[in-house]
């Protein structure tokens, strides 16, 4: 028993999560490049996909990602009331809440799936996600759906 | 059918900021390996001149069809870069860039070694959707020569005469029976301390005169549709509807003072407890004597409170005209989070008129921050000069205000320096109340489709590089629309959005954005469900299909993600490219963990 959740705690300190992050244009992406400038540093286990507005984010992309093995997946856009497009950021709520019922359904933790409001201006917040998150990845460890995961 | 791609990766040190972190030269010859790259280099500064020209000469010798940049970030530099292989002959939008300074060498800069391996992962997800970009136009659109301008104060006027001086015909329209604004309603204005009529006049005159201008004062908006070039507004006054036809649009429609509500401060409960606003009017009818004292208190209803989270959570689930009026509750209990950047100016301009009036009156102002910046400082200096005095008072413990049986007010403040209670009998306490949105603006932004801050502005399309555009092309604001101006402030802006306007008008045509949703007709079923969630009301559903009007569509991308068919592909960033770049990650990825 001790030498399985050493063993399982030795996986959590070894893996590395993988995030795909989907952030839009004007504020997350914006954000994600505030952090940069500001030089707030970060796990490097995230990789940003820029796409206009939260919007455009639908649950083919979010399910595929997971599918094809991603440890989590994280959909920034602006807050409530900041869309670009007056209320891109509302449909995707709205859409989101369907996704988290797929994503349980398919036997995947609905945790691995955020949808977070970051905005330009708001690089700390953003750098602060992404340490939480991989955090919360390491601890969830690797989805069931990775390929190949292969503690050494 | 596409011809195969060519793609070439050109990869930015940009001095030390991504090569002292990022492995470049590693990064450039994995990329060579990447499926269809046919030439990768990396140079100091690639978007240098010459690292410019090393990437047209590339697209020449190479005969590239694709192009991709891994330096720092498309929201700077993709104009740039998309210009060069515009230069060389290729399609703008025929090229992609990996962000591999701002989300990578920067954010990790003690860990060389997993940045080089996401710098790998970054270029080949770029890689990959660049193998799949197609090429696009931006459809180009005539713009008729006349501009409507919403709100004859300052700024409005100032639009409205820079433009009909230029030759464009200009419809102003006011929804008072008066013209110039909320300065009409001041009386000396900072820091001249000239008459606010000296400024207003002769604007009033002007556009009253101007033969390119067509003044409607008691007008409201009431329709609008169309886009860029090709406004059509529906103007409603008691004299009927009128409808116009203009290319460009200028929202100046003005803030608001705020109101505070009765008890605060004891504002509505003792009668000399008044705002700046009415002390400038009892300043201009010379009814205020000479008081022993007044007491002026700063930031009243501004800096103060955040939207509470409990408003915030009430969004998702109410559409955008709801969350407005939530907004708006939150503020109206909380107060206003923002500096109004005129007030501490206005307080001592109030202050310094009072001393030159009646010297021997004690202007008590009480502050947390005074923010006078430029030349107002001299104008600071003044007030201190005329005996004004600033007591700084602990910003968690507001003044409180009580009434003596001689019905003198008696204000109790907190002083930050000495920590000490401290109290002044006072005959007025005069409320800094900061500027705020107007209702009226909520309503001429769901109109015209400008998107609203959380602050209840309008919002400018970019904060420091756009700060006259909307998010809606030829739609510009100025004044106090978009947040807290002074008199300069707002005349600057209003020329602004003058000149912006007219650069359009005058070319006669623009180029409108190529990244728009077009309809697979095959598949589409006509449910509606675009056309449902479209802020631009872009779809149309047309005997039984859906159709997209390219010209109201901005490119958000929530139809095509909506659309149960999968009938709607988004230019640019069509389900196949973003599903490449996350394959290319993935995928890839999962391989190199099994030792490929």
């Amino acid at each position: 028993m001790t030498k399985e959740i050493e063993e399982e705690k030795r996986v959590e300190e070894e893996f590395e999560p993988l995030i795909v992050a989907f952030c839009c244009n004007w504020c997350s992406y914006a954000g994600a490049d505030l952090a940069g400038t500001s030089r707030f540093e970060y796990p490097p286990n995230i990789r940003i996909i820029r796409v206009m507005c939260t919007g455009r984010i639908d649950s083919t992309l979010v399910l595929e990602a997971l599918r094809m093995g991603a440890d989590g997946v994280l959909v920034a856009g602006c807050h409530p009331g900041d869309c670009h497009y007056q209320k891109g950021n509302f449909i995707m709520e709205k859409r989101f809440s369907y996704i988290i019922k797929a994503v349980d359904s398919i036997g995947i933790e609905p945790e691995r799936v955020r949808l977070e409001w970051v905005s330009a201006s708001e690089g700390g917040k953003f750098a602060a996600l992404v340490r939480e998150m991989t955090q919360q990845m390491k601890q969830l460890g690797p989805s069931p759906f990775r390929l190949t995961y292969n503690p050494k | 059918m596409i011809e195969e791609p060519r793609v070439g990766v050109f990869i930015c040190h940009c001095g030390v900021n991504i090569g002292g972190v990022v492995n470049v030269p590693e990064v450039t010859e994995y990329s060579k390996k990447l499926p269809y790259v046919t030439y990768a280099e990396h140079s100091l500064y690639t978007c240098s001149e010459a690292g410019l020209a090393a990437i047209k000469k590339a697209i020449q010798e190479y005969n590239l069809n694709r192009v991709v940049v891994a330096s720092c970030t498309p929201r700077t530099h993709e104009p740039l870069f998309r210009e060069t292989v515009q230069e060389a002959g290729l399609n703008p939008y025929l090229f992609e860039m990996a962000n591999i300074r701002d989300q990578c060498s920067w954010v990790h800069m003690h860990e060389p070694q997993k940045a080089t391996e996401k710098a790998k992962d970054l270029v080949r997800m770029a890689v990959a959707k660049a193998s799949l970009l197609e090429p696009q136009t931006e459809p180009e659109v005539e713009v008729k020569d006349a501009s409507l301008v919403i709100g004859a104060g300052v700024a409005g006027m100032t639009a409205a005469l820079s433009m009909a001086n230029q030759g464009f015909k200009v419809h102003l329209v006011e929804r008072d029976k008066g013209l110039g604004g909320t300065v009409r309603r001041l009386y000396k204005l900072y820091p001249t301390l000239a008459d606010s009529s000296e400024v207003v006049d002769p604007l009033i005159k002007a556009v009253k005169s101007h033969k390119n201008i067509e003044l409607m004062t008691s007008t409201t908006l009431k329709e609008a549709s169309g886009y860029v070039g090709n406004f059509n507004v529906i103007l409603t006054s008691p004299n009927g509807d009128k409808e116009v036809n203009v290319g460009t649009i200028i929202v100046a429609c003005g803030a608001l003072n705020y109101q505070p509500p009765k008890g605060l401060y004891q504002y509505g409960v003792y009668d000399r407890v008044i705002t700046q606003e009415e002390l400038d009017g009892i300043l201009k009818r010379g009814n205020l004597g000479k008081p022993k004292r007044i007491v002026m208190i700063q930031c009243v209803g501004a800096r103060k409170g955040e939207i509470s989270p409990s408003a915030l959570e009430a969004f998702p689930k109410s559409d955008t005209a709801e969350l407005l009026r939530k907004i708006l509750k939150a503020r109206k209990e909380e107060g206003w989070p923002y500096c109004s950047r005129i007030c501490c100016m206005n307080a001592i301009k109030n202050g310094i008129l009072i001393k030159k009036q009646t010297p021997e009156t004690d202007v008590v102002i009480l502050f947390t921050d005074l923010r006078v910046y430029k030349e107002y400082e001299d104008f600071y200096k003044m007030a201190r000069d005329l005996e004004v005095r600033f007591v700084r008072h602990i910003e968690e413990l507001p003044p409180e205000i009580t009434r003596t049986p001689e019905s003198e007010l008696n204000v109790i403040a907190y002083d930050a320096l000495s920590g000490l209670e401290v109290e002044f009998l006072t005959d007025w306490v005069v409320l800094s109340t900061p500027l705020r949105p107007r209702r009226g603006e909520v309503i001429h932004a769901r109109m015209l489709k400008i998107p609203i801050a959380t602050d209840g502005f309008l919002m400018e399309a970019h904060l420091k590089l756009r700060p006259v555009d909307t998010n809606v092309d030829g739609i510009f604001i100025a004044g106090t629309v978009s947040g807290p101006k002074d008199v300069p402030e707002s005349i600057i802006s209003g020329e602004a959005a003058a000149a912006r306007a007219s650069i359009l008008m005058g070319n006669r045509k623009v180029r409108t954005d190529a990244i728009t949703a077009l309809v697979d007709e095959d598949p589409c079923i006509g449910c509606g469900l675009c056309e449902e969630v479209c802020p631009y009301g872009a779809p149309k559903i047309e005997n039984g299909k859906s159709k997209i009007r390219e010209i109201l569509c901005r490119g958000c991308g929530s139809c095509a993600a909506e659309c149960p068919r999968r009938a709607i592909i988004m230019r640019h960033f069509g389900d196949e490219q973003i599903l490449a770049q996350v394959k290319a990650l993935l995928v890839a990825e999962s391989l190199k963990e099994v030792g490929f």
